[in-house]
């Protein structure tokens, strides 16, 4: 896998950033300190680029002091969901990233599921209900019939979010209605997949403007053995390594994996998809991010750094890219 | 339109460091007291909270705003104009002489009437008179006995330290005696060394009961007994609603108390200036440990709460603070009798800042704080205040910093997310949700004498529309 230097345009003191965190929700204070970051990089690479929340000042704020292109650093709904990407498609105003639709069609990971099986990625058998649904046809026998199904152990997750906030690992069949009723605290809905053992990666992709290309794949060893919110986020917690530490081939194929992803949900400019290589060297698809975290501990950072870019640069190019959108 | 230049690579121009894999180098290096300060999903939806969406029924935070800001500003500016060789310059280890003095008379509205000046710490805040203490009395895996539940920001400490926390029973009237005793006789029976009791005897945080009158004298005669050391924290002790503050547990008796203060809660928390009233012998010892700490407390601030103590009508303004709590209590217990779902319990507190919740069996009020998060609606799961994983079914409530209306309609947000939870519990099956249904309103929900793991008030009797 190769990726080409990335260069910045002798024009970009001109260029204003607006970056877009916090939000109002679960994952609010990772995307502060993605947008944090972001905004640091692209003031060490020569813009001018300002921090906002997306609350009710955002809108009257852009009119006032219109940014040439936005970035969007809000994790979570809202952020991912394409609701704020359509409202900036009403004003008017470019943005870095997959527009709404797209991110519509991610957020939700089961229809995701669906297209990318399509596409022809393997992914975890799963089946996604809502809690109407165990409350109607009787808890006790819709979950019987999953574990008949699916096995054990199972994954556990809200059917949208990220950060892995509310994902548990289930291995006895005692613990899985606790473990529905704290996932379903995150969302009505609740994906249960098959587990897959095996080795984690997080391919990062981005468009400089030849088409989406994969960065080295960063493999994650979580100390405790979950990726569980503290693992992420404390540093120390987790083995980052990249280049992942698989074979080549098996490196290709999950590369390829993410770009087959990143199109078939009609992706643009960035994201994160996130694979499970199991002992065969089967590449697995979980999930993937249209906005992925950028904190001190992100694995988008750590790919473009793998690559030998600078995290300002690329993020000044796509925010060069979105602003000729306009 | 930016396009790609191949003759900037920017990465052959200054090349990028290479990362740990673990991201921290020193990993292999931290104290063991540290291994369990890691990122948290709870502090994690905590950060929403900024946000005037949502209603905050989670932090303690006083209601400063009720201050006469413009007279403690020109006071605060007249130090440093006209002190300021005093006031920005080093000061005692000990703290101001007559910071001390004023810090006695404050006292003696507790009835402690016998301390003198030399026996004040002044502190940065009592937190760091705790921390004070606790490195001068507890070694590793030393224990101490604290209620169940207990102040966090004390769980903190003990946790540095290393020590081995041992939690005692309330109930409505607070510590239980018997349950101190009997944690007493286990711990000599184990061999445990028993460093001191740690105790708030007023408006508790987080379980806004208060130790009564009768119970004061039976921890203090069970601490005689056992030769226990008492250390008493009261920040909240001057606001009570109904009644003249309570006599403290150093007024009974000087040499088993560690009295600790602070002026966070009747004057400014921001200008973190508490104290800790101890035996001579103690207290030097303390004054080593805080002048190897911090030199010495801030100055600026405790002059600024001596001449706020001499020269505004500062008992006053401690009246004014206790009519504005005493109303958002009010909206507070008024909403949970109107709104909580039957099997829902609550403590009554008549002063301070929190109402603790008990939540309906089965219910974990860790796990459906996303639920909460999503509604607008904050709380403290109850897992926070017990060093030992008790707790999941409580929760605190503060009342003190939203205005009334915030205050029923952050409640009116909670209910939803209780009858949501319980919802959910009887579709999976770890609530029988109609047991609670089938309790009639006169019915009270919590039996009368039994000690209960942390304390739980009938309060549902008769209270249900």
């Amino acid at each position: 896998m190769t990726t080409q230097p990335v260069a910045v345009d002798d024009d970009t003191d001109l260029l204003r950033a607006v970056v877009l965190a916090g939000g109002l929700t679960f994952e609010r204070e990772v995307s502060l300190s993605s947008g944090t970051q972001v905004v640091e990089a692209l003031l060490r690479a020569g813009l001018d680029a300002e921090l906002r929340d997306a609350d009710a000042d955002l809108l009257p704020g852009l009119a006032a002091a219109p940014a040439d292109a936005v970035f969007i650093a809000l994790h979570g709904s809202t952020g991912e969901d394409g609701a704020v990407r359509a409202v900036l498609d009403l004003a008017g105003i470019p943005y870095v990233g997959s527009p709404a639709a797209a991110c519509r069609l991610a957020w939700d990971k089961p229809a995701a599921k669906s297209v990318v099986r399509a596409a022809g990625v393997t992914t975890p058998d799963w089946v996604a209900l809502p809690h109407s649904t165990f409350r109607e046809l009787g808890a006790g026998a819709v979950l019987d019939l999953i574990v008949a199904r699916l096995g054990l152990p199972l994954m556990v997750k809200p059917a949208s979010g990220g950060s892995a906030l509310g994902a548990q690992k289930v291995g006895r069949v005692e613990d899985l209605p606790a473990a529905m009723v704290s996932c379903f605290a995150y969302g009505d809905t609740v994906l249960v997949e098959r587990f897959v053992d095996g080795i984690e990666l997080a391919v990062s992709v981005v468009d400089l403007g030849e088409g989406p290309q994969a960065l080295p794949a960063v493999e994650i060893a979580p100390e405790s053995g979950v990726f569980d919110y503290t693992s992420r986020y404390t540093p120390g917690l987790t083995e980052y390594h990249t280049p992942a530490r698989v074979d080549d081939d098996v490196a290709q194929r999950a590369a390829d994996a993410a770009v087959t992803v990143h199109r078939a949900l009609g992706l643009a400019d960035l994201s994160r998809t996130d694979l499970i290589v199991d002992a065969e060297g089967t590449v697995h698809f979980l999930e993937v991010n249209v906005s992925p975290g950028l904190t001190e501990t992100s694995m988008f950072p750590m790919a473009v750094e793998a690559a030998g870019h600078r995290l300002g640069d690329v993020l000044t190019r796509l925010l060069h890219q979105a602003a000729a959108r306009r | 339109m930016s396009s790609l230049t191949p003759d900037r690579p920017v990465s052959a121009s200054a090349p990028v460091p290479a990362r740990h894999p673990r991201l921290d180098p020193l990993a292999d290096r931290y104290a063991a007291r540290t291994h369990g300060m890691k990122s948290s999903e709870i502090r994690a939806l905590f950060s929403v909270v900024s946000r005037p969406e949502v209603v905050s029924l989670a932090g303690g935070m006083p209601a400063v705003t009720a201050l006469p800001l413009d007279a403690v500003g020109s006071m605060i500016g007249e130090l440093v104009s006209g002190m300021g060789a005093q006031t920005l310059q080093y000061g005692s280890g000990q703290g101001d002489p007559r910071l001390r003095e004023r810090i006695c008379d404050v006292m003696a509205l507790e009835g402690i009437t016998d301390a003198s000046p030399s026996e004040v710490v002044v502190t940065v805040g009592s937190q760091q008179g705790l921390d004070l203490v606790t490195r001068v009395f507890v070694d590793p895996g030393d224990v101490v006995l604290a209620e169940a539940p207990s102040y966090v920001g004390a769980l903190g400490v003990f946790q540095a330290a290393q020590a081995r926390v041992q939690h005692v029973l309330m109930d409505d009237e607070g510590l239980v005696p018997e349950a101190l005793e009997d944690a007493l006789v286990e711990c000599r029976a184990r061999g445990d060394k028993v460093k001191f009791l740690y105790t708030i005897p007023n408006f508790h945080n987080p379980a806004g009961v208060t130790l009564t009158e009768e119970r004061r004298a039976k921890v203090m005669e069970i601490a005689d007994r056992y030769d226990l050391l008492v250390v008493e924290d009261n920040p909240y002790g001057l606001l009570g609603f109904d009644r003249e503050p309570m006599r403290a547990l150093r007024a009974r008796d000087a040499e088993r108390v560690i009295y600790l203060g602070s002026f966070s809660k009747t004057f400014s928390p921001g200008l973190r200036v508490g104290w800790v009233l101890a035996p001579l012998a103690v207290r030097e010892k303390l004054v080593l440990a805080t002048e190897a700490q911090v030199l010495c407390p801030p100055s600026l601030t405790q002059y600024a709460v001596a001449r706020y103590l001499d020269t505004q009508p500062w008992q006053q303004q401690i009246k004014t603070f206790i009519e504005l709590y005493r109303e958002r209590r009010d909206a507070t217990l008024e909403s949970l009798s109107a709104l909580m779902p039957p099997g829902t319990t609550w403590t009554r507190p008549d002063g301070g800042f929190y109402v603790w919740l008990k939540l309906p069996s089965g219910l974990d009020a860790k796990l459906m704080q996303p639920r909460a998060v999503s509604a607008h609606v904050a709380y403290v799961p109850g897992i926070g205040f017990y060093a030992d994983g008790q707790g999941k079914e409580y929760m605190r409530l503060s009342y003190c910093y939203p205005e009334p209306d915030q205050i029923r309609e952050g409640v009116r947000r909670l209910a939803r997310v209780v009858e949501a939870e319980l919802d959910l519990h009887t579709t999976f099956g770890s609530v029988d949700t109609g047991r609670f249904r089938a309790v009639r309103p006169s019915t009270p929900q919590v039996p009368a004498v039994e000690p209960i793991t942390g304390p739980a008030s009938s309060d549902q009797v008769g209270d249900q529309p």
